[in-house]
C-alpha cells in the first residue's frame, strides 16, 4: 500500500468573476521513503495542491477529490481532532518564507517544544533536551543558547533550519517542503537542500519538495511532477524526465534552463500562464505550445499512464505515431502563438 | 532601555509647559473672576473688590501672574483653592481614588467585553455575531455619553429601581477612607452592606465610561485578529496540528495585542474626559466633577492643578503603555 494515494484532487475558489480551479484533476501515489519532486511556474498549483493534503486550504477554497489517503487513513472523511493528530506528527511541512512562517513573540525553543508536548506528550525538561538534539541535528550552532532566541535575532537560514526540526521533531512520514529555498541566498540553498536529503534518507522519510528551480529538483528527487495551471503535465522518473521528456511543456521548461543556452539568448516560453478568464477549452498548454494543434485546442487530453509514469498530452514526444497525427491534425496555423 | 526612558520623560517638558499655558490662559478668557463669582447676584462694592484682587494677586500683569505660578508649581506648590481655600494637591488626593476606582472598572469591563468580543469576531467572520458586534460596537461609540448615561439611570434606576441613582455609597454607611478606593475600604470594614452598596453605585458608571473603550476595543482587537490570522506563522501553527483554541488564543492573540494596547493607552486620555461628564451625571465625588465646579467658580488654582496632575497622569500611563510594547513584541525589545 502507498503511503500517499491522491486520486482526482481538485481545489476551487469562489470568486466574484467565477469559480478558480487552483487545482484540477492531480492524481499521485507516493511510496514511503520516497521523494518527489514537484515543479511548476508560481500559480502552477503546487503548493495549493499540498496545503490540500495538510488540511490547510485558505478560506473559501473547496477540496475535492475521488480518493486522498495517507496512510491508510481516509483524510476526505477524517474528524478535525483525528486530522490535527496526524498534521505536524506524521505529515509536516516546511514553508517559503521561513523568517514569517515562525511566530515573532514567541522564543524558538517555546515554538519547537510545542509540538513535541502536544504529540508525543513530553514533559519541559525532556522536550527541552529533545529540542535541543533537534537543533543539532539541523546543524545549527550552540543549540543551547539559541533556543531562548527569538526568529529576528537568527538569519534567514537559521530560521529555516529551526522550521526543518520543528518538522522533524515528531518523525514525520511525510515532510513537505513548499519552496524551502526560494527565500534564501545561493549558498544557504544548497546546505538546506544537502540537509533536507541527508535527513530524508537517515530517517526513510518520503519527501515532496515543491520548487520552480528545476536544478533544486534534479539534485534531490527520484521522481518528478510537473505542474501548469493547476494541473500535472507530466509525472515521471527524475533521470527519464531529464534525459528524454514526453510534454512539449517540460521539454520547453527544460530547454528555458541556463544550462542549455550554450552562451546565446535563453529559450523562453512564450505568452502567459491562463487566468480566470482565458482558460483554453483544450490543452491548458496549447496558446503556448509549439506543436498545437485544433485537436489539442478543443479537446482537453485526460491525465494517463504513459512510459512508466503520467502524462496529459495528446502528442507525447515520445510516441512513435507522433508525427503522422500531428500533420493529420494540423490543418490550422499557429496563430495564437504568434499573435 | 534607560536612553528610551530618558527620551521620552525629556519629552515630558514641553508637554507640561503646554499644559500650564493652555489651563492658565484659557480660564482667564471666560468673564469674570472668583471674587465676582462668590459674591454672587448681589454683586460687590468696586473698592473691596479691588482690594481683594490685589490679595490674590490679580492686579499684576498677567504674564507676571503665570510666571509666580510656574514657579510656584516647579516648587511644588499647586496654591490652594479660592472657594474652599483647602491645598489643591491635598483635596487632588482625596478625590482622585474615586475617579480611579471608576477608570479602573470602566476598562476592565471594556477589556473584559471587549477583547473576547473582537476575538470572536475575527474568528467568525462575518457571521451574525460578528456583524451584532460590529454594529453594537459603532452604536456604543457614536453614542454622546451624558445621553447615554441618562438613558440607563432612567431604564434602571427609575424604571427597574436595580441600581442607585447617583454617589458611591448609601448614606446609611460610613466608611474610613483608608486607601480612597471604596470598593477595598468597604472589604476591609467588613461590613457586607456597605460592600455590596457600592458595587451597586458602581455599576452604572463603569458601564457608560466604558462604553467607548468597550467599542474601541472591540473594533481594534477584531481588525487587528483578521490581519494576524492570515500571517504565515498562523498556518504553521495549523500545519504543527495545534487546536484553534490555542492558535487564537497563544498565536494569534499575543501579536494582535500589540495595535489594541497602543489604543488602550489613547484611551486612558478618553477615559478622564469621560469621567469628567460620567461624575457629573452620577454625583460620581471625583476629580471630573471637582474640576467642572472650578469651572463655575472660577477658582483658577483647582482647574489649573487638577488640568495639569490629570495631563501628568495620562503622561505616565502613555509611557508605561510604550514600555509594555516590550513586553509583548520581542522585536520592540531588541530594538531599543
Amino acid at each position: 500500500m502507498a503511503l500517499l494515494e491522491i486520486e482526482n484532487l481538485s481545489v476551487a475558489f469562489p470568486t466574484q468573476g467565477g469559480v478558480m480551479r487552483a487545482v484540477e484533476g492531480v492524481s499521485l501515489s507516493l511510496e514511503k521513503g520516497e521523494v518527489l519532486g514537484v515543479v511548476g511556474e508560481s500559480g502552477s498549483g503546487k503548493s495549493v495542491t499540498m496545503l490540500a493534503l495538510m488540511g490547510l486550504v485558505p478560506f473559501p477554497g473547496r477540496v475535492t477529490a475521488d480518493k486522498l489517503s495517507f496512510n491508510g487513513r481516509d483524510l476526505l472523511t477524517i474528524s478535525d481532532r483525528d486530522r490535527r493528530q496526524l498534521t505536524g506528527k506524521d505529515v509536516a511541512m516546511i514553508f517559503q518564507e521561513p523568517t514569517t512562517s515562525l511566530n515573532p513573540c514567541f522564543t524558538i525553543g517555546f515554538q519547537l517544544t510545542e509540538t513535541l508536548r502536544l504529540h508525543e506528550n513530553m514533559d519541559r525538561k525532556t522536550a527541552r533536551r529533545r529540542a535541543i538534539e533537534l537543533l543539532e541535528q539541523v546543524g545549527i550552532p550552540s543549540p543551547e543558547g539559541r533556543l531562548s532566541a527569538f526568529p529576528h535575532q537568527l538569519s534567514g537560514g537559521m530560521n529555516q533550519r529551526v522550521m526543518i526540526a520543528m518538522a522533524i521533531s515528531c518523525n514525520p512520514k511525510l515532510l513537505i517542503a513548499d519552496e524551502p529555498t526560494t527565500a534564501l541566498d545561493v549558498t544557504i540553498q544548497a546546505q538546506i537542500l544537502d540537509l533536507l536529503v541527508t535527513l530524508q534518507k537517515e530517517r526513510n522519510m518520503a519527501l515532496v519538495m515543491i520548487t520552480h528551480d528545476m536544478g533544486v529538483i534534479a539534485e534531490t528527487a527520484k521522481r518528478i511532477m510537473v505542474m501548469y495551471a493547476g494541473q500535472v503535465m507530466e509525472e515521471r522518473a527524475a533521470d527519464d524526465l531529464f534525459a528524454s521528456p514526453q510534454h512539449p511543456y517540460t521539454a520547453a521548461l527544460l530547454a528555458a534552463l541556463p544550462e542549455h543556452s550554450h552562451g546565446g539568448r535563453l529559450a523562453t516560453i512564450p505568452g502567459v500562464v491562463p487566468g480566470l478568464y482565458d482558460r483554453p477549452a483544450g490543452c491548458l498548454f496549447s496558446p503556448r505550445c509549439a506543436y498545437a494543434t485544433e485537436h489539442s485546442r478543443t479537446v482537453r487530453p485526460e491525465l494517463r499512464p504513459w512510459a512508466g509514469g503520467q502524462i496529459r498530452c495528446h502528442y507525447p514526444l515520445g510516441d512513435p505515431t507522433r508525427e503522422a497525427r500531428l500533420i493529420a491534425d494540423r490543418p490550422a496555423v499557429d496563430t495564437e502563438v504568434s499573435s | 532601555m534607560l536612553r528610551f526612558i530618558l527620551t521620552r520623560v525629556s519629552l515630558v517638558i514641553p508637554t507640561f509647559i503646554g499644559i500650564t499655558l493652555l489651563a492658565f490662559f484659557l480660564i482667564r478668557l471666560v468673564p469674570g473672576d472668583p471674587i465676582e463669582t462668590m459674591a454672587g447676584e448681589r454683586g460687590i462694592d468696586p473698592v473691596r473688590h479691588e482690594l481683594l484682587r490685589k490679595e490674590f494677586g490679580f492686579d499684576k500683569p498677567i504674564l507676571v501672574q503665570y510666571g509666580i505660578y510656574i514657579g510656584r508649581v516647579l516648587h511644588g506648590d499647586l496654591g490652594r483653592s479660592i472657594v474652599t481655600q483647602a491645598s489643591v494637591l491635598e483635596e487632588f488626593k482625596t478625590l482622585f481614588p474615586a475617579t480611579i476606582e471608576l477608570a479602573l472598572c470602566a476598562i476592565i469591563f471594556a477589556l473584559l467585553l471587549g477583547l473576547p468580543a473582537g476575538m470572536l469576531a475575527a474568528v467568525k467572520r462575518n457571521s451574525i455575531f460578528d456583524h451584532g458586534v460590529m454594529g453594537i460596537s459603532l452604536a456604543g461609540y457614536s453614542m454622546p455619553i451624558f445621553w447615554w448615561g441618562l438613558i440607563l439611570i432612567l431604564l434602571f434606576s427609575v424604571q427597574f429601581d436595580l441600581t442607585p441613582v447617583s454617589g458611591r455609597i448609601d448614606v446609611l454607611y460610613y466608611i474610613e477612607p483608608t486607601t480612597g478606593f471604596l470598593l477595598i475600604d468597604s472589604l476591609l470594614s467588613e461590613d457586607e452592606g456597605a460592600f455590596l452598596s457600592a458595587v451597586r453605585h458602581l455599576i452604572l458608571p463603569t458601564i457608560v465610561l466604558g462604553t467607548v473603550p468597550l467599542a474601541v476595543i472591540a473594533r481594534m482587537t477584531r481588525s487587528a485578529m483578521l490581519e494576524v490570522m492570515g500571517e504565515d506563522y498562523i498556518r504553521t501553527a495549523k500545519a504543527k496540528g495545534l487546536s484553534r483554541l490555542r492558535i487564537v488564543t497563544v498565536h494569534a492573540l499575543r501579536n494582535a495585542l500589540i495595535p489594541v494596547v497602543t489604543v488602550i493607552g489613547l484611551q486612558v486620555g478618553v477615559l478622564f474626559t469621560g469621567a469628567i461628564l460620567t461624575e457629573t451625571i452620577f454625583s460620581w465625588p471625583g476629580v471630573g466633577k471637582w474640576m467642572i465646579d472650578a469651572i463655575f467658580r472660577r477658582d483658577y488654582p483647582v482647574l489649573q492643578g487638577g488640568v495639569l496632575l490629570l495631563g501628568m497622569v495620562v503622561m505616565s500611563v502613555n509611557l508605561l503603555v510604550d514600555l509594555t510594547y516590550g513586553l509583548i513584541n520581542p522585536r520592540i525589545r531588541h530594538n531599543r
